[in-house]
């Protein structure tokens, strides 16, 4: 009976930790070969070499904008990390949640939230106008470089935010103190103990944050504009536009080639032993705000990170309740400002009884319902993934690397990897709406191992010896001991999914169905329509999309633990 | 003249309540002090502020005639030795030794040769490569007392260094530390809630309680000679009871089991009618019947520890432990006679 | 302790809710083998009114799907890729610059519907009635009224007006390359100055401060001054059926529509949605039916209002708001669709050379 029970075990644990790598290889190498396949249908050397002076731009703009991208979201992310990670201050909770929204904001509604501040007719170029006496806007950011470098901060920062002061917020501070009894000034504390320690949190946060940068599509179509253009831009036009098919495989190939590279790198770079966790009551980590130069630094840090992160989707909020009306009144141009909640009213109107109209409340409910899905996937097989990593065996050597893929995969090849692949049922796309939350998983499950991966591998071996010689078994020893420790982590993983989640749209496009709407698709249909009202009501469900996940990632954060009080 | 280091009348708040309410006291060159007190009596917060961690309310930190108010924690090379070694995990054994040394700016060989002669001292000269995160517990508490030593401080503190330690092995170090202490001759401050600790340790205690120190003295005159009730019950010292001064000389109190006489009080602010708490010492019982402090006893139990016996008692209404070199006859009732030089008055009556 | 078990519980349930639903859609379609699914496959700006979908799906007891999938480009990418093992019954949303590499593709089996004498001539292009045509639209350029009175500019009445200075800086234009909108105005000026002529004319847009930005929403939304986003440039390339648009989905009631299009002679490139039965539909009684409802009066009357174009049927009329603010051009562009599916990638490349670079 025992040998059965120990069978039965084994197969279980076999089955759990294979988990993972059957998932990607149905979810994700599947749908990729059959994009594939269909792309290389003639041959490929010939194929690189006549379109080797299309792509060369492309490429090497990628590569530079991703660049330039990161370095800017590290120049601003690491003292905003430091901030969040060492200091305690009224509305630091509320303003680590506004950092986060960002990222789930559609581009098309950024676009608009960045134009209504920076555009030649936005408030900043207004102000600077009346108060420098200027006939003409004197910032003109739109559509350049500088506005894809700068969506691209506003996006990607909480990635790089929450990774680094994740981490720097489990070192413990009593190094720092040791350093300095032993006669280490504070600038040599940093060079000596504070950034060795946090190397691992930093190239992981560069490498993911540029594997963003890397792929982005939205951001370089609309905010950049037609004289930029990237890989994935490019496979984009190629495949869908063209159908160039061949070429977008190329690409598409390329791109994978370049992600899998990085995330070797990646791998390779965070194999640095990470800092021992023991359980600790955060106030000594955190501390109040002390003497003019820390008020300084941490008043003009929430300056700037209100000023990139919130007044953009200010701008948003201000222009889905107020109404424009613009008059010719002697001569002049005159807009006419007005409160009214008209937009959100007429959200909840089917006035031509359109059969494919999005009630507000049925969208949210379904970005919802898909966001906690993912969730569920990502954590779970994260888990697993992050514990067969942890191991550092062969196995974990192959799927470290892998997992990294999908983040870097465009998500055209993925989208159309889906509908060639799944087309019978039960599997079907056009029958299956969890395919959604599927490829949003493919891209959140790095994420959670990323967050996990630390909090498992400098877990203190004592603790779990000191609970196995008093006769618990190995299960009860995670859930009494790991557990707890790293249930922040599981938080903060759990977050960063549902935030992916929300704020996908590339392969939702292909895997939509009118049955099941979100939010971002809903706001992009108004979008699609010229008219007052469906601006104002795109605007109003953007709000909304903000507002929802403000409050949900709020009540994520809340989940408080025994031993670990307050971020 | 010798190096002192000088604390006076630190004040501080934790959480809006007093933590330190004019905490004061000197260490000597070569004398080793032991902050003792309750967990959460603030000791470690004592120790932070000398560091120059963190800074109190007011009162000040001297070292000689130096005030160190201003002097940054880098630069007043006083050694530190943390509760859960702070060792750096990304740097082997040698490295971490080195760590002061280096920031002394000292040439590759003279570190070298000064790693390795403390690391043969702490007995840890076969881990200099090794990862300090694969060292078990004691192994790495020798390496931070290596560390903390290594730069020669003219100061050092210790902050329960033994406590996550096992029975055996904090014997062990308690002793080694003891000895490298006073064979380095400066002033070192140790912190403990541990009695035992701090009676080994120890040249002289420094006890806290509601942020102030209650008593600063040896651990034998602390013991004998407890200033107050609660320092006999952190003590141990448990056979407590109230009483009344019926006259000062000779020295009778009124208590609860009938009137005793004292003889061994230093105390000389007594008054005829001054509530006072009495400690009966657990040695205070007297066998053969001498004709003084004569009580009816019921005896609970006898407990035989090798070298004495354990004697659970009633007298009158209460209940006391003393400790007597050979068992009391055990017939139910017997009369004990009480030590008069072996009984303590504090003026605090509870 | 507090969190794994809710989330591996959660998970569970996920699992158990994939598979459930997964049945639960089997279990429906097989208690509907009695009506028929007719699967249509469309872009994402397809709409059309609740009823008449519940009026036909009861009158021919059928339930229809709609499958609505990115732009018109990327749905019918989807619909080529999947012609082996097609996922839909019928494909909607076919323009004429893509129609010749569709039927080049195969995808459509024809259909020769009895309503086809009701449709305007003109805009029957595939003479085999593989494609139909269900609607059009017209790219015209759209300009804001109000910016034009206050700088009593002349409204450009011919492509030789917007090179002239007067208009410099005030045109946007959408990425032919990336926007269905951006290729018809491109097709417009090859259609007025033929393929030899048509660079230096852009050319001459480009220098004269042309703005090019890649979509139809961001030209419109963020750069058109007519709009609610209140941009710069007071013309844009849009749709004829753009101003009524306004009109009709403004807060307040407009006695005027704010922009107008600029519908002279060529100007205006005309935009034909087709609709197809794909190639090894098992539904095909079922699709004739619904392509017959396409074309018919009641669902090309709803076609303005829900999708902002024009009927095919010349026998639909047109919503008050059309007739009044919708200006249909006399004389719109129209090219061969052959000529288009063959240089269409070389028009883009070349266009991005001159305009871009």
């Amino acid at each position: 009976m025992n040998k059965f029970k120990k069978f039965v075990q084994l197969v279980g644990l076999f089955f759990l930790f294979a988990l993972p790598f059957l998932y990607l290889l149905f979810f994700y190498f599947q749908p990729l070969f059959a994009t594939f396949e269909m792309a290389f249908q003639a041959t490929v050397i010939e194929k690189i070499s006549t379109s080797w002076n299309l792509i060369k731009r492309p490429i090497y703009f990628t590569f530079w904008q991703a660049s330039l991208s990161t370095i800017l979201t590290g120049i601003i992310g690491f003292p905003a990390a430091f901030m969040l990670a060492k200091f305690r201050f009224w509305g630091k909770s509320f303003l680590r949640l506004l950092i986060t929204i960002p990222f789930i904001m559609p581009t098309v509604v950024v676009a608009a939230g960045f134009n209504a501040l920076l555009g030649s007719k936005g408030w900043i170029n207004l102000l600077l106008q009346s108060l420098f006496s200027l006939d003409h806007a004197p910032l003109q950011i739109m559509n350049t470089l500088g506005a894809i470098l700068l969506a691209h901060v506003f996006y990607n920062s909480t990635v790089f935010i929450r990774v680094v002061s994740g981490a720097w917020s489990q070192l413990d501070p009593k190094l720092d103190y040791a350093a300095q009894s032993l006669g280490s000034p504070p600038w040599k504390v940093w060079l000596q103990i504070t950034l060795p320690l946090l190397k691992p949190a930093i190239f992981s946060a560069i490498i993911l944050v540029f594997l963003f940068n890397f792929t982005s599509f939205a951001v370089i179509l609309l905010l950049g504009g037609p004289k930029f253009s990237t890989i994935e831009v490019e496979i984009y036009v190629q495949a869908l536009q063209l159908f160039n098919l061949p070429l977008a495989g190329l690409l598409s190939a390329i791109q994978l080639l370049f992600t899998l590279v990085l995330s070797i790198l990646n791998m390779r770079l965070t194999h640095i032993k990470t800092v021992q966790l023991t359980p600790r009551n955060p106030d000594v980590i955190v501390q109040p705000v002390r003497g003019w130069k820390q008020h300084l630094f941490v008043i003009s840090m929430n300056a700037l990170l209100i000023g990139l992160f919130v007044l953009p989707l200010l701008a948003l909020l201000f222009r889905s309740v107020i109404l424009i009306e613009t008059k010719l009144v002697s001569q002049e141009i005159t807009n006419y400002y007005r409160f009214s909640l008209i937009y959100y009213q007429e959200l909840f109107l089917n006035r031509r009884q359109s059969l494919f109209y999005v009630p507000p409340v049925a969208a949210i409910l379904n970005s919802l319902y898909f966001g906690f899905i993912t969730v569920g996937i990502a954590l779970l097989l994260g888990f697993l993934a992050a514990r067969i990593i942890s191991i550092r065996n062969f196995l974990g050597k192959i799927l470290d690397p892998v997992l990294m893929l999908p983040l870097g995969t465009s998500a055209v090849t993925l989208g159309l990897g889906f509908v060639l692949v799944f087309n019978k049922p039960p599997l079907e796309v056009n029958t299956f709406p969890l395919l959604i939350p599927v490829a949003h998983s493919l891209v959140a499950i790095p994420f959670v191992v990323r967050i996990l991966q630390p909090a498992l591998l400098s877990f203190p071996k004592e603790l779990i010896f000191a609970s196995q010689t008093m006769g618990a078994s190995s299960w009860r020893s995670f859930w009494r001991i790991e557990f707890p420790i790293i249930s922040r982590a599981f938080i903060s993983a759990a977050l960063f999914a549902f935030t992916i989640s929300m704020g996908e749209f590339g392969a939702t496009t292909f895997l939509a169905r009118p049955e099941y709407p979100t939010i971002p698709i809903a706001i992009y249909r108004y979008l699609s329509q010229p008219g007052g009202l469906n601006y104002g009501q795109a605007m109003a469900m953007s709000t909304i999309l903000m507002i929802i996940c403000t409050l949900s990632i709020y009540s994520i954060e809340k989940l408080k633990t025994p031993v670990i009080n307050e971020f | 003249m010798q190096n002192q280091l000088t604390v006076k009348n630190l004040f501080k708040k934790y959480e809006n309540k007093p933590l330190l309410a004019g905490v004061s006291f000197t260490v000597k060159e070569g004398e080793t002090i032991c902050l003792l007190g309750r967990s959460g009596s603030g000791k470690s917060t004592i120790l932070r502020i000398i560091a120059g961690i963190e800074q109190p309310e007011s009162g000040e930190v001297f070292w000689n005639q130096q005030n160190m108010k201003d002097i940054p924690v880098h630069q007043r090379n006083f050694g530190f030795m943390f509760q859960d070694y702070a060792l750096f995990p990304h740097m082997n054994v040698f490295e971490n030794v080195a760590f002061g040394l280096r920031m002394q700016n000292l040439p590759a060989e003279t570190i070298r040769e000064k790693v390795d002669a403390i690391l043969r001292k702490v007995k840890m000269e076969q881990f200099s490569h090794r990862n300090v995160q694969d060292l078990s517990g004691g192994e790495q508490q020798r390496v931070a007392l290596a560390r903390a030593f290594a730069p020669e401080p003219k100061l050092m503190m210790l902050d329960e260094p033994l406590g996550a330690l096992d029975r055996t092995l904090k014997e062990q170090l308690m002793d080694e530390i003891r000895f490298i202490l006073h064979e380095s001759n400066i002033p070192a401050i140790y912190v403990t809630h541990d009695q035992e600790e701090a009676f080994t340790i120890a040249d002289r205690l420094v006890l806290l309680h509601d942020g102030q120190v209650v008593q600063d003295a040896p651990p034998e005159e602390i013991y004998l000679y407890p200033h107050s009730s609660w320092v006999a019950e952190f003590l141990g010292l448990s056979n407590l009871m109230v009483g009344k001064i019926l006259s000062v000389e000779p020295l009778w109190v009124e208590t609860p089991l009938g009137n005793l006489k004292i003889e061994r009080q230093k105390v000389n602010r007594l008054q005829t009618g001054d509530s006072v708490t009495v400690l009966l010492r657990p040695d205070s019982l007297m066998i053969d019947d001498k004709e003084i402090n004569v009580f009816p006893v019921k005896i609970k139990d006898q407990i035989y520890l090798g070298d004495q016996w354990k004697v659970k008692m009633m007298i009158g209404q209460y209940d006391f432990i003393f400790y007597t070199s050979a068992a009391l006859k055990s017939t139910n009732f017997q009369h004990v006679s009480l030590n008069p030089k072996k009984i303590n008055i504090f003026l605090d009556a509870k | 302790m507090k969190f794994l078990k809710p989330i591996i519980i959660f998970s569970c349930l996920t699992i158990i809710l994939v598979a459930c639903s997964s049945g639960g859609n089997q279990s429906k379609t097989s208690s509907e083998k009695q009506s028929h699914v007719l699967t249509v496959m469309t872009h994402d700006s397809f709409a059309v009114s609740e009823n008449l979908i519940t009026k036909f799906e009861s009158e021919n007891n059928a339930k229809i799907k709609f499958i609505l999938s990115g732009d018109a480009g990327t749905a019918l990418n989807r619909a080529i890729l999947t012609k082996n093992s097609p996922q839909a019954d019928i494909f909607f949303g076919l323009d004429n610059t893509f129609l010749s590499r569709a039927l080049s593709e195969g995808i459509f089996e024809p259909y020769q519907s009895p309503i086809i004498p009701d449709l305007t001539p003109s805009l029957l292009l595939d003479q085999s009635y593989r494609a139909l045509p269900v609607d059009y639209g017209d790219v015209c350029i759209n300009y804001d009224k109000l910016f034009f009175e206050k700088n009593k500019l002349r409204i450009p009445s011919s492509f030789n007006d917007l090179p002239l200075p007067e208009y410099k800086g005030l045109l946007v234009v959408e990425n032919p390359a990336t926007s269905s909108p951006g290729l018809a105005f491109l097709m417009a000026t090859i259609g007025e100055f033929g393929e030899d002529g048509y660079l230096d004319y852009w050319k001459s847009l480009s220098e004269n401060g042309l703005v090019v930005v890649n979509d139809w929403e961001t030209a419109y939304y963020t750069n058109f001054s007519g709009s609610s986003g209140r941009g710069a440039q007071p013309m844009v390339v849009s749709y004829g059926s753009s101003p009524p648009a306004e009109v009709i989905f403004a807060e307040t009631e407009l006695l005027d529509a704010p922009t107008a299009s600029i519908t002279a002679p060529n100007m205006c490139f005309r935009q034909i949605e087709f609709v197809g039965i794909l190639k090894g539909t098992k539904e095909r009684e079922l699709a004739e039916k619904f392509i017959d409802f396409m074309l018919d009066i009641p669902f090309q009357e709803d076609v303005p209002l829900q999708m902002f174009v024009f009927p095919a049927n010349k026998n639909a009329s047109l919503p008050v708001q059309f007739e009044k603010y919708a200006q249909i051009p006399a004389q719109p562009a129209l090219l061969n669709p052959e000529l288009i599916s063959q240089n269409r990638e070389k028009w883009i490349q070349d266009w991005t050379v001159i305009v871009l670079r």
